[in-house]
């Protein structure tokens, strides 16, 4: 096996993190005090990350993206991880799950998306249906060549940013292996559509300048062509393209977890009590030791995990466990480096309280740590029955 | 016109620098290692010279251990066209570098080399020099600004109290400061591209070079650890002890 990262990932590894450092750490506390990533900061942003071929860099070549195989992608996002949240996301890649968009879809979502004209969201969650997806309230009722949506979405990120929505509404019920289950459809909707309005979310511990919102249908009419993959078929849709955002979420904490590691390891030497560096006391070395290998665990499931979606081989219990991983290994490891600080670790002139409170959402969004540990136990007992 | 630009792989800048225990050197291993930053400058100008039309070909080269090829990947994703890579694992100095450059000149037929002014390692600050040298070439260093027009080179030297302006014959040897420019990163589209730009292998036997070194280090020690200041009494005592203990007056 070899585990070393190729020559253009160790220059993509290099690249991204000079990025990181030079344009996205400047404006850290800017974003943190204020909640918002100021307009001309977003601006230089994304034209610097078009420049560099960092923007939609997952998208095949062809396309126009840069063409970043999973595991590449992952190296990018660990690096890019290490920054706020909001500055990250400022370096944008359109949802995978545009690439079954056909036809005319593709000039008109897709292709602009890469070309960094638009930004799409993606609306699943509701106020009842969090975890349990296929519970959604929200549906579309075929009328002649349109659909009618009602319902309301909740915690949709970046709705603010996006100039379209990728909605999953349901349109029926089917009879499933264990019961009738909803039969969901994923709609592209334009903002501004009639009937559909965007109100502001809630005010979060986690990832400021990057916020959440309320969508609301009522009695919008679109047209079948605004149908993304096949109708009744939208979960489908969602399974061949989402599994590869837990790697991404995975990935981010890992950078993270580079950093807080970082800053513990640095304290230890540079701070001293009782006459010495806190290095030199176990209570505080046996911590780094512990944090560097929860972060070498994450890091080797995280990479095998999208190792093995390059290859066409990965599971979704692949998936959960990155995920599952890298973010209880962040939130260890971003808890003991403030341990390892004592006060200052909780004071804004440094990035741990960040990384501590943004560390908190990552064992919630794209699915908790019970739905993954649901994934892999699953993976493990239905074989034999269970 | 053709550039050739010698880059070379050091402790990258940002690495505090440790010496082995047994003062033989510094440490290297599980150390991150970088284009000489200097050198990176010089990929930069010749990488801009090519985009102003002004030059045809940039090639980078390279002499040190495998991973030196690393180095030139460096300078290939940032725009350079092919590599040259002379593989030699043990220490090699200045005059050794310089005398391959020269092979590699006289094989290449570049009308400009750029070097850094100096490797972040050892300091030397002497290959460009020696390089001309040996090939009886012009050279002007420690460049803050390079012009190429009329056939010649216009080089804007840094030099202690000011700037100095100096024309150069073509071919010449222009070693660049810290001043000339700010380089760019690699895009991930030439990160790509680098992947399929050859390097040429080649040992230092290939150009009859022998670069055992002719010097030898008695000694690597690390600077002593900065000492707390003392308060002095009177003008007298200060005056006394810059005299017989600072040793500056």
């Amino acid at each position: 096996m070899d585990f070393s990262p190729s020559e253009e990932q160790r220059l993509l590894i290099e690249m991204a993190r000079r990025f990181v450092e030079e344009e996205l750490y400047p404006h850290e506390r800017t974003v943190e005090e204020t909640d918002e990533v100021p307009v001309e900061v977003a601006e230089r942003i994304k034209q610097k990350s078009r420049e560099l071929g960092l923007y939609a860099a997952a998208m095949p070549e062809e396309l126009g993206g840069g063409g970043l195989d999973t595991l590449s992608m992952t190296m990018l996002d660990r690096e890019l991880g290490r920054a706020s949240y909001a500055l990250h996301y400022t370096v944008y890649r359109p949802s995978n799950i545009l690439q079954a968009c056909v036809g005319e879809q593709r000039e008109k979502y897709l292709l602009p998306c890469i070309r960094g004209e638009k930004v799409d969201c993606l609306a699943m969650t509701e106020p009842g249906a969090g975890s349990d997806v296929r519970g959604m309230n929200c549906r579309a009722v075929r009328d002649g060549d349109d659909f009618v949506i009602n319902g309301t979405k909740h915690f949709i990120s970046h709705a603010d940013w996006a100039d379209f929505v990728i909605l999953m509404a349901a349109t029926g019920e089917e009879d499933g292996p264990r019961g009738p289950r909803k039969k969901i459809t994923t709609f592209l909707i334009d903002k501004g559509w009639p009937g559909f309005t965007i109100r502001p979310g809630y005010k979060n511990v986690s990832m400021r300048g990057y916020h959440n919102f309320i969508l609301e249908f009522d009695d919008c009419r679109v047209p079948a062509s605004q149908v993304l993959g096949e109708v009744d078929k939208g979960f489908d849709v969602a399974n061949d393209w989402l599994g590869a955002t837990r790697l991404q979420v995975a990935g981010t904490c890992l950078g993270r977890c580079d950093r807080a590691l970082e800053l513990a390891t640095q304290w230890a030497v540079d701070r001293k009590q009782f006459g010495q560096p806190i290095g030199k006391f176990q209570g505080v070395s046996f911590k780094l030791a512990d944090m560097a290998l929860r972060l070498r665990q994450a890091e080797l499931v995280t990479y095998e995990a999208a190792w093995k979606h390059d290859q066409g081989t990965m599971t979704d219990s692949d998936a959960a466990m990155a995920k599952l991983a890298a973010t209880e290994a962040l939130a260890f490891i971003a808890d003991e480096a403030i341990q390892i600080h004592g006060g200052m670790g909780l004071m804004n002139e440094l990035p741990l309280e960040m990384i501590w409170r943004d560390a908190r959402l990552e064992r919630i969004w794209e699915g908790t740590s019970e739905i993954q540990r649901h994934i892999i136990s699953r993976g493990l007992l239905r074989p034999l029955g269970g | 016109m053709k550039v050739l630009v010698p880059v070379k792989r050091v402790v990258d800048y940002n690495v505090k620098i440790r010496v082995k225990a047994d003062g033989s050197g510094v440490e290297t291993a599980n150390v991150k290692m970088s284009m000489n930053p200097f050198d990176e400058i010089a990929v930069e100008q010749a990488v801009r010279l090519k985009e102003a039309g002004a030059a045809e070909e940039v090639v980078a080269v390279s002499i040190g251990p495998q991973q030196a090829q690393e180095t030139i990947r460096t300078a290939l994703a940032m725009g350079a066209d092919r590599g040259i890579h002379i593989k030699h694992d043990g220490e090699v100095e200045p005059l050794a570098v310089a005398k391959l450059l020269k092979a590699v000149v006289e094989k290449e037929g570049p009308e400009l080399v750029l070097t850094g002014k100096q490797a972040i390692d050892d300091d030397c600050n002497q290959t460009g020099q020696m390089l001309a040298a040996l090939l009886g070439w012009a050279q002007g260093t420690f460049a803050s600004k390079l012009e190429i027009a009329d056939g010649g080179a216009k080089v804007t030297r840094e030099v202690d109290g000011g700037l100095e302006t100096i024309q150069l014959k073509l071919p010449a040897i222009v070693s660049v400061d810290l001043r000339l420019n700010e380089p760019r990163y690699a895009s991930l589209p030439n990160i790509m591209k680098a992947k399929k730009k050859p390097i040429d292998a080649h040992e230092p036997a290939d150009f009859g070079v022998d670069p055992t070194p002719r010097l030898k280090t008695v000694k690597v020690s690390e600077p002593p650890p900065r000492q707390g200041g003392i308060k002095v009494e009177s003008v007298d005592e200060l005056v006394e002890k810059l005299k017989t203990e600072a040793k500056v007056i």
